[in-house]
């Protein structure tokens, strides 16, 4: 593509010193070449996302079916046995799989309803006029510059049983040392916390964003109606930021499934169990111990789909909700 | 008096001050306690109360961190990876954008539609391929395997589109399309310097994003091979050094690159979250 520009630009010099039939044939040779830029570029240019896409997206994803179907083991990858679909009824009466997607949806409800309660809260707050807003707004979106490692390493220090913060400051209200790794609910709720941390002010800037794009006007006639300050957040606030929470809470919902960090690194010695008793193995880490840690490759496949078609599930489910939502909105 | 009481011209009272100073509080807490436990030393990690100022032990914890932790070498592979995905991300989302906000062609919608839903996609369900792939490439512990499959991202065509069909004019390409310069020429000389903002914003988006990816590193690359930041502080977190604040010295140092960026250029990154989701 490079050459084509060098080559279009000095013809016209040229094509004005030939004679009339060369110059002609120079245009039209031109135009060819205008025409074929033009129809083509334009594949051209998204042509590498798609090409990455495909290879590095698409085929795995269809080979992960295929591979579901198989009895393959990561030490000898390319041997696969066919064994149907052995290993999706296997998962159906694999008490870890279920203990897995429990986990999984308890979590994950723990972590995306206060994530989202407290992030539209924020939101709102950051939506008045505040001295030093841009401080407030760089500093609740920090814990997103926090990587799940480093974030979940510095809570298993505030989270530790015996020495640990929270429970010091639980001490000093008069409350007994929470075990945070062992207890199932404890566990659950301390690994949610981290959830909840990294992402709730970045949650807030988008609910923000959308509050600042709601017209003045209508704050004024609400507050000229006599609206009080939480009646305009009511009734003018939530209703516009309708699309936008719902989108919040699809992103929020598919990252929830995927949860795999958290879990890994909350009982580092535990690794891939997610707890001494599976207390807070999470769907996503449950592949990850069938793959790489039993080295049941088919198996962690099948994981993966089932995964996907909760998550089909789960979007059948939010499309059927916002459909009612709009028709209650329009009656 | 009118325009006071409308909602978002009010400025905000004591209790908003007060409740917004707490929120921030809790959001930089644990950073901060991050470096008080980083120097400290380990006997005093475990005693109550836990340690609330800095210590003396901070460059000692570091060191430990930066040799046997491998975590010299994570912060220079770390770099490279989120550098080259934030680069290829930004120049083909920028090319892609252009098209799909400016360029007619067959099947645009369609093809628009199809990169919007890849996004649904979750990385779990290509795993496992991706990991004979790079198994039989002997593309193990290389940086490669972590760059190339996240070189494109949906999200960055779809951001690049939203911004080119607003702030592109389309008449200054009809008027370079008349001079005779080819679609290369335009993107090169129009495009690209128009674009400048919008590429930094997700540039800078995909360099966090890229810095902090965990689930595909993890499984692609080893502690002892070339780790990145996230790798390697997965294998602190292991007891691979089984002293706190040796560990709490590594997750500072993984951390603190982006903490700085976030104080440079906390108010640009601010500003491309809010603006992709109005957007978005």
């Amino acid at each position: 593509m490079a050459s084509d520009t060098t080559a279009a630009v000095p013809s016209p010099t040229p094509g004005q010193e030939s004679t009339a039939p060369g110059r002609a044939d120079a245009d039209e040779r031109r135009s060819r070449r205008y025409r074929r830029d033009t129809r083509w570029s334009p594949y051209a240019f998204i042509a590498p996302f798609f090409v990455f896409f495909a290879v590095f997206g698409l085929f795995p994803l269809l080979y992960t079916g295929w591979a579901s179907l198989h009895q393959v083991e990561l030490t000898a990858p390319n041997d696969m046995t066919w064994v149907g679909l052995r290993n999706f009824s296997r998962l159906l009466s694999d008490d870890f799989f279920w203990n897995a997607l429990r986990n999984t949806f308890t979590i994950g409800l723990l972590s995306t309803v206060p994530q989202l309660l407290i992030a539209l809260g924020v939101a709102h707050l950051l939506n008045y006029k505040l001295r030093g807003s841009m401080f407030f707004r760089v500093a609740v979106l920090t814990p997103y510059a926090t990587s799940v490692a480093a974030a979940t390493l510095v809570f298993v220090l505030l989270f530790g049983r015996d020495y640990g913060m929270i429970n010091w400051a639980l001490g000093l209200v008069g409350f007994g040392h929470v075990d945070w790794q062992n207890g199932t609910w404890t566990s659950q709720l301390a690994v949610s916390t981290i959830v909840v941390w990294r992402w709730t002010g970045y949650n807030a800037l988008i609910y923000l964003a959308a509050m600042q794009a709601v017209p003045a006007d209508l704050y004024e006639s609400a507050a000229l109606d006599g609206a009080s300050r939480w009646q305009q957040f009511r009734h003018v606030t939530i209703p516009s930021l309708r699309p936008t929470i719902l989108f919040t809470a699809v992103v929020s919902t598919i990252g929830a499934t995927q949860l795999f960090g958290e879990p890994l690194l909350f009982n580092g010695a535990a690794g891939a169990t997610g707890g001494s008793d599976h207390q807070f193995q999470t769907l996503g880490l449950y592949l990850y111990e069938q793959g790489w840690v039993n080295l049941h490759l088919g198996r962690a496949s099948a994981i993966a789909w089932a995964m996907f078609l909760i998550l089909l599930l789960i979007g059948a489910v939010n499309w059927l909700v916002s459909r009612k939502l709009r028709k209650g909105m329009t009656s | 008096m009118r325009a006071q009481r409308a909602g978002r011209q009010l400025h905000g009272g004591r209790l908003t001050y007060a409740v917004l100073t707490v929120f921030t509080a809790g959001s930089l807490f644990p950073l901060i306690w991050t470096a008080v436990a980083a120097s400290r030393t380990n006997t005093r990690l475990a005693q109550t109360p836990p340690p609330l100022w800095f210590g003396g032990n901070l460059f000692r914890n570091l060191k430990i961190a930066w040799t046997d932790a491998n975590m010299g070498t994570a912060l220079l592979n770390t770099t490279i990876v989120a550098g080259c995905v934030a680069a290829g991300t930004v120049f083909f989302s920028t090319l892609a954008g252009f098209a799909f906000a400016k360029l007619r062609f067959r099947f645009k919608n369609l093809l628009l539609t199809l990169v919007i839903s890849t996004m649904m996609v979750p990385p779990q369900l290509s795993v496992v391929p991706l990991y004979m792939m790079v198994a039989k490439l002997s593309w193990t512990d290389q940086l490669q395997a972590v760059i190339l499959p996240t070189l494109v991202s949906a999200f960055g065509v779809f951001f690049m589109r939203q911004y080119l069909v607003g702030a592109l004019p389309t008449e200054l390409i009809e008027a370079a399309r008349v001079d005779g310069a080819s679609s290369w020429r335009v993107v090169w000389h129009i495009v690209f310097p128009v674009a400048r903002p919008a590429m930094a914003v997700l540039g800078m988006l995909t360099f966090v994003m890229a810095w902090n990816d965990f689930f595909w590193p993890v499984i692609a690359l080893t502690q002892n091979g070339s780790p990145t930041v996230q790798v390697a502080l997965t294998g602190l977190g292991r007891g691979y050094i089984p002293d706190q604040s040796v560990i709490m010295a590594g997750a500072l140092l993984g951390t603190l690159p982006l903490l700085i960026a976030f104080v440079v250029f906390g108010r640009q990154i601010v500003g491309g979250i809010m603006q992709g989701a109005v957007k978005g």
